[in-house]
């Protein structure tokens, strides 16, 4: 026998890429799935469901997390940025210039992802370490680039704020 | 997403007695929900079998890290990225830091808590073993009141624990005073980052004129719960690091530890990985 | 007339690393994959599949308190022509009917508003079977344990011949022999399969979605709803990774998309989670090889006898070109004078294999070049010198007879990539330093190898490929080829062949999204051949307008870019459309014998020398990759960081086949199928990489490109396991090579 329906949809509010938002959604519906389906912003993707690829990244209060792994509830007084929200107006920004200028994208799925954790890496790490580039950036799983380039974007990126890695 | 989402409920308690209060009214009904991390999982997978949860998450009374002199003392909901960012653990429990930096990735560490992960009791959890070689004891509350137990022991069997249906994890302390051990670390995982572990080996020892004055041991991984090594620690109490009291000690813990074959590796892999690591353990302690 | 076709010496764009046209959208997530696209009043399709491996269906039942009045249902009887998804040979069906012949095979359809309670539904169908006996492996498969496909379980076998190797082999000098096996490998594409699909008895069907190869969804399509060509329209959605995981298994579901589709009236999307991708679709098809060879004392190879054999799963699907891939590859870049391989695709109870990447060379060649390196190791010849001691030259002939044209030198690729690996100064370094007690182990190893680019011999005639290039009266150049993008850079490469061309800016091309309404059937975006065969025709097409343009009057010769535009104008007031469409054209010196199996296998080859550099943990037996040179001729290189970037993504792919990437069967079932616990590299499981690339450009590609896309994952694995061998003296048969699998033989070893 199916499950019974029970929850009710609560209203969450919330700021996303600066924005006042909110949006209705099932207490345990998905961050990920809110994002995407009530408020459209497609830019995060889904890739396993299971917290392990990183396609789904976004930041809630300035730290890292899989929105996959968030429910609903917990969005409810955050500040939420996405990729959406990485370019300044039409401007990219220096992240998104050196993934374009160093090839850090392929296919693109995990970018938006992998962006956000390079963007919340060098919030943290202003001159990440190899090895801290590589530690920041575990979490999101690349299938085309084998990360080289990904590494050169985020190096490059590092030395257009005009200091070196 | 393989579960049916209108089933489930995740009410917010406004404070830490709202939520003893609702898990006393009603024990078993609702269960706690913290970062979320595992349970989520499971929910995706259409495998989460219970559907009402309370979310701990932003209960303030179970967050924070305090001093004394005596204790490091870790609210419940403490995460992985809190333990690595305490620069007391960072120097006194080093083993607890390692273990938070090997979990998941930096989205994991976000988000996962220590007490979650304590009572999601997987016995591939990274920061179990730390816990028993720092004579972890967890702060036990309910509407009923609170208790006080030691985390050996807590877990008896696979996913069961000294937990009751209305009790919550409130703190996990540490004693300190373990100046001079000698810590050791290793997780044995399927890649190097983002990985259940296969084996995860813990170890502390106090070592005085080439003898081991104290130690603990404790493993992952290898058997229904987290091991506390307590016959394989009887072996090198009090004896010099030899060949031949390293030999014992790998046969002992060969027979203390009870390892699996599963999807992510074999019993057979598991025990000698142990043995080998004890005795990597062992050659750090000799140094 | 023949175009000469060598490097220009003054290319604009040609050798630059352009950025990636479609770049902005990716970086901003602008970019819409077909998940991130929603049809008004559309449904969510799911579908429910079977839990034995081989079984009659008893019967369908559908569960209690679910509203299945609400529900659009298929099954097979609802197929409207032919229930089958036509590839190679019409085995497969859509939905399975009576039987089913693996796990995870579709039976029934749903679809409804819902996504949540479509999960509960699928939950609540139950399938009954009446099971038959299932096999597995390509030893029972041989065996015949059970016959479960045709008359003997094989969908296809090859034998090629060269001089006569049984003769060779009784009258050799030495003779050695070893058997390799290689595991399957999931595609792992982070972006899953997904399809969107609207049609109707009236409309038609369209579908869209994540894809490789539009038009062989087309082709499927139309033999499973009884259409004519026009009344299929198939568009390729932004592709997040396909690897040849979306070359045939989109097919069946599109088909099912629009099954629901048509059965229901409204647009119907399916997208898989990562369980159900990673459970029901290819997989590259495991392989044994069993190597016999004859050679001289000195370790001149005199004869080779091969047998290869790949698993296949429960239907056709591709494994006969997989096969012929491998086979051809069997004997790698070495002169041997006979040379008898003998292959067979087999048919198990698996869901069936397909195309990865390599397409049977990385399994053929793992057997090959470890093969090489014990042969050495057992003469007590360097394993480089072995190879030079073997290497074709100019001139001489492959295993299936080919002439090699290329000027490629392999001595010269091999001594570029030991200098740049620093080979044999940390050959005999590391075996001084394992010779000692430390548990950490050392070692260095390589392979060397080629890669077809292109279709197989007459594959690309067959093909009949085209592409067309029309411009507007503002001077935009639009490339309409059925050609794909799924990272590997397709759209920036044409647009730099177009652009330098034309002699105009990379921003006054645009590469027409791949619609088959709109675009020509360029063939598949497969076995390296997209930059090399289509992005010829590209070209072509380009010159075709030039020259319309020049002969026409409205554009002189040695124009300037910004007289282009303007040119076109006056063309297209005066004259109309100004378009051109390219057909392929097999070179007249190109010929292949499909009976034999000989001649001209390939237009063109990429050639390699891998080196890895491995420490090994001897206390865990884990494996760490921790340098690796990449060096290869692919002709002229178009675009240094896309053709960098497919080496460094081919090598990872080709780590995670050597090391990490196990499939844990169960009854035919994978049943590791969460990211969790199928194991690809990690940011941190990758070393250093560095691709160098010499070019020796190839006449007849465009700018004298080759192909480029497989050929990584041809040698890495090799390079890594021989590494191991060097670290450990472990003698590596079979990949993956787990830390389990690594730590028995460690065991054996010290015993």
């Amino acid at each position: 026998m199916p499950d019974a329906a029970c929850a009710r949809k609560i209203r969450v509010q919330c700021e996303i890429n600066g924005a006042p938002a909110n949006f209705e959604a099932y207490p345990m519906a998905r961050l990920l799935d809110v994002l995407r389906e009530e408020l459209r912003l497609t830019g995060t993707k889904e890739g396993c469901g299971e917290g392990e690829c990183g396609a789904c990244a976004v930041e809630i209060d300035g730290a890292l997390v899989n929105s996959c792994l968030v429910p609903a509830a917990h969005a409810a007084g955050a500040k939420i940025r996405t990729i959406e929200g990485i370019a300044h107006g039409g401007r990219l920004d220096a992240v998104q210039r050196a993934f374009l200028a160093h090839g850090g994208a392929q296919c693109g799925i995990c970018t938006p992802g992998m962006i956000l954790a390079a963007e919340n890496l060098l919030a943290r790490h202003p001159d990440p370490t190899e090895s801290e580039i590589r530690e920041g950036l575990a979490g999101n799983l690349c299938r085309c680039t084998g990360y080289v380039k990904i590494f050169e974007s985020v190096v490059a990126a590092c030395r257009e704020a005009g200091r070196e890695p | 997403m393989r579960s049916y989402l209108p089933a489930y409920e995740l009410e917010t308690p406004r404070d830490l007695s709202a939520a003893l209060d609702r898990l006393a009214r009603a024990p078993g009904a609702w269960k706690p929900f913290a970062g979320g991390t595992d349970l989520m999982v499971l929910l995706e997978a259409g495998k989460l079998a219970h559907k009402k949860f309370l979310s701990l998450w932003r209960l303030p009374e179970l967050r924070g890290i305090e001093l004394t002199p005596e204790h490091v003392t870790l609210g419940a909901l403490t995460t992985y990225t809190e333990v690595r960012r305490n620069g007391t653990l960072a120097g006194e429990f080093p083993l607890l830091a390692r273990a938070a930096a090997e979990t998941g990735g930096i989205a994991t560490q976000n988000r996962g808590t220590l007490g979650g992960n304590i009572a999601n009791a997987s016995p591939a959890a990274d920061s179990p073993p730390a816990l028993l070689v720092y004579d972890a004891e967890l702060e036990i509350i309910s509407a009923r009141g609170s208790r006080r137990v030691r985390y050996h022991g807590f877990h008896s069997g696979y996913k069961k624990m000294d937990l009751r249906d209305d009790e919550l994890i409130r703190t996990i302390r540490l004693p300190r005073g373990r100046e001079g051990w000698r810590q050791y670390y290793r997780k044995v995982g399927t890649r190097r980052a983002q990985a259940i572990s296969k084996v995860c080996f813990a170890g502390a020892a106090r070592v005085d004129a080439g003898r081991v004055s104290d130690l603990r041991i404790a493993l992952g991984s290898v058997a229904p719960t987290v091991v506390r090594a307590a016959e394989t620690e009887k072996v090198l109490r009090g004896e010099k690091l030899t060949p031949a009291v390293l030999r014992a000690a790998q046969e002992v813990l060969a027979h203390e530890i009870g390892p699996i074959d599963d999807m992510r590796s074999t019993a057979r892999y598991r025990r000698r990985v142990a043995q080998n690591l004890l005795a990597e353990f062992i050659e750090r302690l000799s140094e | 007339m023949t175009e000469l076709a060598t490097k220009p010496t003054s290319s604009r764009l040609i050798g630059k690393p352009v950025q990636r046209k479609e770049g902005r959208e990716k970086v901003t997530g602008a970019a819409k994959y077909v998940d991130d696209i929603d049809f008004p009043d559309m449904l969510y399709g799911a579908t429910v599949r079977s839990t034995v491996p081989r079984g009659k269906i008893l019967g369908i039942h559908f569960g209690e308190g679910i509203p299945w009045n609400e529900f659009t249902i298929v099954t097979a009887k609802d197929i409207p022509a032919k229930n089958c998804v036509a590839l190679l040979i019409e085995d497969q069906p859509c939905l399975a009917d009576a039987v089913v012949n693996h796990p995870e095979e579709a039976v029934v359809l749903l679809a409804h508003p819902d996504k949540y309670l479509l999960e509960e539904a699928r939950r609540a169908v139950r399938i009954e079977y009446d099971p038959l006996p299932a096999i597995f492996t390509i030893a029972d498969s041989l065996a015949k344990k059970e016959i479960i496909w045709g008359e003997d379980n094989i969908f296809k076998s090859f034998l090629v011949e060269k001089g006569d190797a049984v003769a060779a082999l009784a009258s050799a000098e030495i003779i050695f022999e070893g058997e390799y096996e290689t595991g399957a490998q999931e595609q792992l594409y982070i972006e899953p399969q997904g399809m969107i699909a609207r049609a109707s008895p009236a409309e038609g069907v369209a579908v869209w979605g994540s894809l490789q190869c539009p038009y062989y969804v087309h082709k499927a399509l139309k033999g499973i709803f009884g259409l004519p060509s026009e009344r299929i329209r198939v568009v390729q959605t932004e592709t997040g990774g396909g690897f040849g995981g979306k070359e045939e298994y989109p097919s069946m579901i599109a088909a099912h998309a629009a099954l629901l589709s048509w059965k229901s009236g409204k647009p119907v999307k399916i997208i898989y989670d990562r369980a159900e991708d990673m459970a029901a679709t290819t997989k590259r098809h495991p392989s044994r090889t069993r190597h016999r060879t004859g050679l001289t004392r000195d370790g001149k190879l005199v004869a080779m006898d091969i047998d290869f054999t790949i698993d296949g799963g429960a239907y056709v699907t591709l494994s006969p070109v997989v096969l012929s891939r491998g086979t051809i590859h069997a004997a790698g870049p070495y002169l041997c004078p006979n040379v008898r391989v003998r292959s067979r695709a087999v048919a198990t109870n698996m869901p069936p294999h397909g195309a990865f990447r390599g397409f049977g060379a990385p399994q053929s060649v793992f057997a090959l070049e470890r093969h090489m390196d014990r042969i050495a190791e057992t003469l007590g010849i360097a394993p480089g010198e072995l190879r030079r001691r073997n290497f074709v030259h100019q001139g001489d002939t492959l295993a299936v007879s080919q002439v090699v044209r290329d000027k490629t030198d392999m001595d010269q690729l091999m001594t570029r990539a030991f200098d740049l690996s620093d080979y044999h100064a940390k050959r005999e370094r590391f075996q001084r330093t394992n010779a000692g007690s430390g548990a950490i182990k050392r070692g260095i190893g390589f392979a060397a190898f080629l890669h077809g680019a292109g279709f197989t011999g007459s594959g690309e005639e067959y093909l009949a490929s085209e592409a067309a290039i029309e411009a507007t009266r503002d001077g935009l150049v639009r490339v309409l080829a059925g050609s794909t993008e799924m990272g590997q850079g397709t759209n920036t490469i044409f647009t730099q062949i177009a652009a330098d061309a034309l002699g105009i800016p990379a921003d006054q091309i645009e590469i027409v999204q791949p619609d088959t309404a709109h675009v020509p059937n360029s063939g598949p975006t497969v076995a390296s051949r997209t930059t090399m065969i289509v992005g010829k025709l590209v070209e072509s097409a380009a010159k075709a307008i030039q020259r319309q343009l020049i002969e026409s009057g409205v554009l002189a010769p040695g124009y300037a870019p910004e007289e282009f535009a303007p040119a076109c104008a006056r063309y297209i007031a005066k004259s109309g459309a100004l378009k051109s469409l390219v057909k392929y054209k097999q070179p007249s010196d190109l010929h292949w014998d499909d009976e034999k199996y000989q001649g001209d296998a390939y237009g063109a080859y990429g050639w390699a020398v891998y080196v890895a550099e491995v420490s090994v943990d001897t206390r865990t037996a884990e494996v760490r990759v921790e340098d690796f040179v990449a060096v290869q001729d692919v002709g002229t290189v178009i675009n240094p960081v896309l053709a960098a970037g497919q080496v460094e993504g081919g090598v990872a792919q080709g780590i995670g086949f050597a090391l990490y990437e196990n499939i844990v069967w169960q009854q035919g079932r994978m049943v590791n199928g969460q990211m969790t616990n199928y194991i690809m590299p990690t940011s941190m499981d990758v070393p250093p990489i560095r691709v160098h690339f010499e070019e020796v450009p190839y006449e007849r590609g465009p700018a004298g490109a080759k192909g480029i896309g497989e050929l990584p994952l041809d040698g890495t694995a090799p390079a890594i396991a021989n590494a191991v061998a060097h670290a450990t003296g472990i003698d590596v048969r079979s990949i993956p090579l787990t830390p389990e699998a690594l730590a028995e033989m460690l065991e054996l070893a010290h015993a």
